[in-house]
């Protein structure tokens, strides 16, 4: 399942990133501490949380992250916007807060 | 190959700039291998360290055919017990850093375990001296 896919059986909105939808989705993470995500998160999953800024977009890079999926209606931060175009990296923004989308993205790529 | 980068303290924005730098140059020379997730997140956080504790700090990156030496010198407080700080959970961050996510005190248990040698030394009033040893075994 690409990041494309997802956007749209989950309804997402696309922020940012648009040349990385392509990527594969091989599962997901959730955390808003980044050392965790740094430190256990796996390549090609997608990471859920409502922080917002740029140091974000550094770690989904680092760790070739598929996508970002920003909770509650969060938006990025410029300066995320600008990196996340230039990684190739997308970032998605739901209403839905962590645990409902978590839940929705677990049914659908378990 | 030798590399330096200079880090500032207290600017989050740049925090990460070293470890996204030798990412791009490790996977030029070594491909797609596990040392260059290990060694980028180690680096990463040593960057974060010094953002978020110290006043400026310099990384210096050698890398030889059989290993990857990353050496992480900071002017700053320093620290006063390093059993303590090495502790998971343990941490000094202000409340504003602990806001952005960081400041769980994972970072230098992360750093240790995404090296394969790991030498940490501070004088309190001072600074900090990290290095990192990853070695370029054949996977």
């Amino acid at each position: 399942m690409q990041v494309a896919d997802i956007i749209n059986k989950l309804e997402l909105e696309v922020v940012c990133g648009q040349s990385g939808l392509s990527r594969e989705v091989t599962g997901g993470y959730v955390s808003d501490l980044l050392s965790d995500v740094m430190g256990n998160s796996k390549e090609g999953q997608v990471w859920i949380t409502l922080q917002t800024h740029k140091n974000v977009m550094a770690i989904a890079s680092l760790k070739d992250l598929a996508a970002v999926i920003l909770v509650k209606g969060f938006v990025p931060d410029n300066d995320t916007v600008a990196q996340s175009n230039e990684e190739g990296v997308p970032v998605l923004v739901t209403k839905m807060n962590t645990f409902e989308i978590a839940g929705k993205l677990y049914e659908l790529i378990k | 190959m030798y590399f330096e980068f200079d880090i500032e303290g207290g600017d989050f924005s740049k925090a990460g700039y070293a470890s996204s730098q030798l990412k791009k140059i490790l996977k030029q020379l070594v491909g797609d291998h596990k040392i260059v997730k290990r060694t980028v997140v180690a680096l990463y956080e040593a960057e974060v360290n010094v953002v978020a504790h110290a006043f400026s700090g310099k990384v210096i990156i050698n890398i030889d055919t059989d290993k990857i030496e990353i050496q992480v010198n900071d002017k700053g407080p320093g620290i006063s017990d390093i059993q303590l700080a090495m502790k998971e959970g343990y941490s000094t961050a202000s409340e504003k850093v602990r806001e952005m996510g960081f400041g769980a005190g994972m970072g230098l248990s992360n750093i240790k375990n995404n090296s394969d040698e790991f030498y940490l030394s501070s004088e309190v009033g001072l600074g900090t001296k990290l290095t990192i040893i990853a070695y370029l075994v054949k996977e």
